[in-house]
């Protein structure tokens, strides 16, 4: 099992948030992270990925104990997408995707030919080759997603944890960038987690759903499974029809 | 990364101009030519050919030479030190003066320049640090003051820096009011005009400098990182405190040495690391080096006009810095609005 999370508590110093979420995904599939605002998403991907003050949990990711890793080792196991999609406007496309490889550079802050190649094998997979001499200031919301999942993507880890990536696109962009997510997990055998608002979406292109709720497990499991109206409305509040598209391929949600 | 090759040459190209400029300038003109026999001559051990030659040789080494190493330098650290402040702190006003590192240098320097033993070379390679010691200790009381937590909100770090510098200023003013014999001398140290001829000053300063910058070359990297934010830094494998603390403290140290032969020198630190982001990009990997440079040419030409201006009396080179400083900022600033930061 490739990501294997067992957190019993997380949170601020006297301040728990997110308790109880067990969870395990093999290599090449994607969750999706579903929930409210404040269910704990965003603290979830924070948990995970070392940066919050106070955690209580085991995450292995291919039998490593994270808890037992440093902050280099850790992000060459795990790279975050985040929320925020800032980044400094006067560094170059390529820059910021070489920042990617911030946890292989050595004490005197080198990089390599392999750095470079990585670098430019993953500016060509997000497609944004063409542009990678242009200033980040000058970049549309879209193509600075791309940038930021490239950046990533560089750090060549085998678990990508991505929070609403989404948020800040149009639908073409979003069905573009999560069709890109889905050709990682398939093809790199990359495990992904993604937080998403749209049920829609995560519907589309999870292969398994955590639903979270005040800091803690919903439901998980299948997408047909934990995706119901009667879930539905224990999580969100919200009563819901549930319509197939014309090709019966895609499922709708739609408020009452 | 995007071409170094081109911007450094321009750069260098300078800086080796400003350099042959501030030692041909002064009361008697060397040109270039005669500047490059000396130091060959020198080099190979030969004695002077005329007494007029002689002279020179005595201007140059003892006058030009040391003085145009001790300005390069100074101009480097502080520039240097600038574009890592700017930085780690993501603000474009952060520079060594703004966080209370070159007023506790300033403080520092003063302390043990008002004692007796600056003058061994064992007693110039004190005076920096001292100024280091109190440029750490005005830094780590900004730091900790402006801090809520783990994060370091800027706001915060500017109003520490400013109140902070404001009381080792004040402090040191005391100190050289109640100097009394030496209070012209400081006075003129204070407003950065480097009166102190010789070698000894340069010996004194180029350990301390060398360690700082090439600390900040190699932390470049991390300084990159670091301007994403801490949490992104950290979620790139950086160790934020760690990476941030030798940050500070290499720019620091840089900034001391270059305030404890020289003075109080401002706009370097801030102006030649925005001229370079600006025209170059923010990559620190580049824009360390080029400030570096830029920011020795930079205070070699301010110090040229210094020594010139109002021949033969010497105006303090941070005035100039200043007087130049502030209207090409301002102009720079009009002609690109690009957002930077």
């Amino acid at each position: 099992m490739l990501l294997r999370v067992d957190l019993i508590s997380a949170g601020y110093a006297g301040k728990i948030i997110l308790r109880d979420i067990l969870f395990e995904l093999p290599a090449g599939r994607i969750l999706a992270l579903i929930g409210p605002n404040g269910s704990g998403k965003t603290t979830l991907i924070r948990a995970l990925s070392g940066v919050l003050p106070e955690v209580n949990a085991e995450v292995h990711i291919n039998g490593t104990d994270l808890a037992r890793s440093n902050q280099q080792e850790r992000a060459r196991l795990l790279a975050v997408v985040p929320q925020s999609t800032y980044i400094p406007p006067t560094f170059t496309v390529e820059e910021v995707v070489m920042m990617g490889r911030t946890p292989y550079i050595n004490w005197l802050g080198s990089t390599t030919e392999k750095d470079a190649e990585i670098t430019e094998k993953v500016m060509a997979l997000t497609d944004i080759m063409h542009f990678k001499s242009r200033m980040s200031g000058e970049l549309s919301a879209g193509e600075r997603q791309r940038v930021i999942l490239a950046r990533a993507l560089a750090q060549d880890t085998p678990v990508l944890l991505m929070d609403e990536p989404t948020s800040h696109l149009d639908l073409r962009y979003q069905i573009e960038f999560l069709e890109l997510s889905v050709t990682l997990a398939k093809e790199q055998h990359k495990t992904v987690l993604i937080a998403l608002h749209d049920l829609n979406l995560a519907a589309r292109f999870g292969d398994e759903v955590l639903a979270m709720k005040d800091g803690t497990t919903a439901a998980l499991g299948k997408i047909e499974d934990v995706l119901k109206p009667a879930t539905i409305e224990r999580i969100y509040g919200l009563a819901v029809d549930v319509f197939k598209s014309p090709d019966s391929r895609r499922t709708v949600f739609v408020p009452k | 990364m995007r071409k170094l090759a081109r911007p450094m040459v321009l750069t260098f190209a300078i800086l080796l101009t400003a350099m042959l400029l501030s030692i041909g300038v002064g009361s008697i003109f060397i040109p270039v030519k005669t500047i490059f026999a000396a130091l060959w001559d020198a080099l190979r051990n030969l004695p002077p050919a005329t007494a007029e030659a002689e002279k020179l040789r005595i201007i140059l080494f003892t006058l030009r030479l040391p003085r145009t190493l001790l300005m390069a330098f100074t101009g480097a650290a502080l520039a240097g030190s600038g574009a890592a402040y700017q930085g780690l702190f993501r603000n474009p006003l952060a520079d060594p003066y703004l966080i209370g590192a070159a007023s506790g240098a300033g403080l520092g320097a003063v302390v043990s320049l008002s004692s007796k033993w600056p003058s061994s070379v064992l007693g110039f390679l004190a005076v920096p640090l001292t100024a280091f010691i109190g440029a750490v200790i005005t830094v780590s009381i900004v730091y900790s003051l402006a801090r809520v937590g783990k994060t370091l909100p800027v706001t915060n770090l500017i109003l520490a820096g400013v109140a902070v510098s404001s009381f080792a200023t004040a402090l040191t003013s005391f100190l050289m009011i109640n100097a009394s014999g030496e209070l012209r001398r400081s006075l003129v140290w204070l407003l950065g005009g480097s009166n102190l001829a010789g070698w000894k000053p340069l010996i004194g300063q180029l350990p301390y400098v060398l360690t700082g910058l090439t600390a900040l070359i190699a932390m470049s990297y991390r300084l990159n990182a670091l301007q994403l934010g801490e949490e992104q830094a950290q979620q790139l494998g950086v160790n934020v405190p760690r990476s941030r603390t030798i940050i500070i403290l290499a720019a620091t140290l840089a900034t001391a040495a270059a305030v404890a032969f020289t003075g109080i020198i401002g706009f370097v630190g801030l102006v030649v690391p925005h001229i370079m982001r600006r025209l170059w990009g923010g990559d620190a990997r580049r824009l360390m080096p080029l400030s570096i440079i830029g920011g020795a040419a930079f205070l070699l030409l301010a110090d040229i006009f210094a020594r010139t201006l109002m021949a033969p009396q010497e105006l303090p080179v941070g005035i100039i810095t200043a007087l130049a400083g502030a209207p090409f900022f301002l102009l720079i600033l009009r002609q690109s609005r690009r957002e930077v930061w």
